[in-house]
């Protein structure tokens, strides 16, 4: 208990004199989190909505196959992309293993599957003939499928948590890629496992305290923009 | 042509989001030195845990202008990576295991560095009575004997090593016994296990000493010359990998063995623990070490 408390008091400590180093290593937590996030949106929501709306041979298989990958294991795709980029790896010669980049595809990889499921099922709950309205009233297909796209927004948002939240919680790919070098590519979670290891639990406390603020935070302003559009 | 729309739209799709990607991971690109300034450094978990390399790798970068990615994994990993040439210097303590290393012609120039020694850890209670036993493989079958429980580090690192070389010497195998658990975790999280399970470990001094406060461990045998913990710093071989960084990994292996820094060394946790977590060795001969 007093274990706690203690985590606590030094968490508050941490978090009022600014201390560079913690400020540093959240600063790089939200870069490489928000970057792959992005990327994931991207890659995630073009493949999800082109998979929702076009019917084709084996769109069941694909779904299950998407469907897997939203609990994709985070220390296999570490292992994976540890061993493509390594130095006798087919793109050893990027020379990435260990820096915030790799630490960024690894993400970006654990984060698609998740948003892409997401994205999938929420372009195929709208209502059917919604399409055919649109394309009745004269839209092109690829405003038909950018004004789906903002239909879907607020489960879309949805998505954008999932896979934010997926990433900068996510500890086995990041340490593996990553490596946990102070400064560089040392992030929370990384941090916390370390300073776990080194038996500094109040540090590790404050860490993690800080973890949580910030996804409750980010999940925070993205549930008002969420829930604002819903009342409108 | 459906489909053929539409994947015109992901392609452009794609194509933002690879711009994206390029325009904000460049945020980085100023923190990135230069491809041959970069030094992988393969080392074990307790150089960092205690907190040294944590204060020797900044003065060698801002010295030298190399970028060192430390990489803490136990001695076995630590090498294996050297092996295939994803180390460029490696800081390990496994000395059976690095002279294989060196003769199958991965590194190159091993160096002494420091050392200190491993103890070997219990509940204050002992029920195995091994509190003063000056044979550490003598302490070893006393706990064998009354089937104490032991916690083993179980994952190739340097004190996993001589764990297993303490067995082999009390000749016992306890692979596969009850009372016998292997962690498969660093040192600090092992003698966590162990605090928290009232077990018994083999731990280096180093790592106990700065997680003391916590654990409600008592050190039990400990200056048997059987127990030193040797520290080298061995360079990636690089005939054999052309893309090691050799001049990086001889520049660290010449700092870490300077007059210098062996003196932030012999004083580097003293201020916290009341007495050095290292020794400093450079130079000096193994065989003449802890007398």
């Amino acid at each position: 208990m007093e274990l706690i408390v203690q985590g606590i008091i030094k968490a508050f400590e941490l978090i009022v004199t600014f201390d560079p180093e913690v400020l540093g290593i959240t600063w790089l937590s939200l870069k490489i989190s928000g970057t792959a996030t992005f990327i994931s949106l991207f890659i995630g929501v073009s493949i999800g909505t082109a998979v929702a709306l076009n019917n084709f041979f084996g769109k069941r298989f694909v779904i299950s196959l998407i469907n897997t990958g939203m609990g994709l294991p985070p220390v296999v795709v570490g292992l994976f992309v540890t061993m493509l980029i390594w130095r006798s790896g087919p793109f050893g010669f990027l020379e990435i293993l260990y820096t915030p980049y790799a630490m960024i595809i690894a993400q970006a990889i654990i984060a698609t599957p998740i948003v892409m499921g997401i994205s999938l099922a929420s372009i195929q709950n709208l209502p059917p003939n919604l399409r055919l309205q649109i394309l009745s009233l004269g839209a092109s297909r690829l405003q038909m499928v950018w004004i789906l796209i903002k239909e879907a927004k607020l489960p879309l948002l949805a998505a954008v948590m999932a896979g934010f939240g997926g990433v900068i919680s996510e500890v086995g790919a990041s340490i593996m890629v990553g490596g946990n070098i102070k400064g560089y590519s040392r992030v929370l979670t990384t941090a916390t496992v370390m300073e776990t290891g080194k038996g500094n639990f109040d540090i590790a406390i404050a860490l993690g305290i800080i973890l949580l603020i910030l996804a409750f935070m980010i999940n925070a302003l993205l549930t008002q923009i969420q829930q604002r559009q819903h009342l409108r | 042509m459906k489909i053929f729309r539409n994947s015109k739209v992901i392609i452009t799709l794609m194509i933002a989001a690879l711009l994206v990607a390029f325009g904000t991971t460049s945020v980085f690109a100023a923190k990135a030195a230069p491809k041959q300034k970069n030094i992988i450094l393969a080392t074990t978990t307790s150089t960092q845990d205690t907190g040294l390399l944590d204060k020797l790798i900044p003065i060698f970068e801002k010295q030298t202008g190399y970028f060192v990615k430390t990489i803490a994994v136990g001695s076995g990993q630590a090498m294996k990576m050297g092996e295939k040439g994803e180390a460029d210097v490696m800081l390990v303590h496994s000395p059976d295991a690095e002279k294989k290393f060196i003769e199958d012609g991965y590194g190159i120039n091993r160096q002494l560095v420091m050392h200190n020694d491993f103890i070997i850890v219990g509940p204050g209670a002992d029920p195995a009575k091994i509190k003063g036993t000056k044979s550490s493989a003598g302490a070893m079958k006393m706990i064998a004997q009354t089937e104490s429980l032991f916690l083993s580090r179980g994952d190739n690192s340097g004190t996993h090593a001589k764990e297993k070389t303490l067995w082999k010497k009390a000749a016992i195998t306890p692979a596969g016994q009850k009372w016998y658990q292997e962690t498969g975790l660093g040192m600090g999280q092992t003698l966590s296990v162990a605090a928290e399970k009232k077990g018994y470990t083999l731990a280096d001094r180093g790592t106990y000493l700065s997680l003391k406060k916590n654990l409600g461990l008592d050190i039990l045998v400990e200056g048997d010359a059987a127990l030193l913990n040797i520290y080298h710093v061995i360079e990636v071989n690089s005939a054999k990998w052309p893309k090691a960084n050799a001049a990086g990994a001889k520049a660290f292996a010449d700092f870490i063995v300077s007059k210098k820094t062996q003196e932030i060394i012999k004083t580097f946790g003293v201020d916290k623990y009341g007495s050095p977590l290292f020794f400093p060795d450079a130079g000096k001969k193994v065989e003449d070490l802890g007398k």
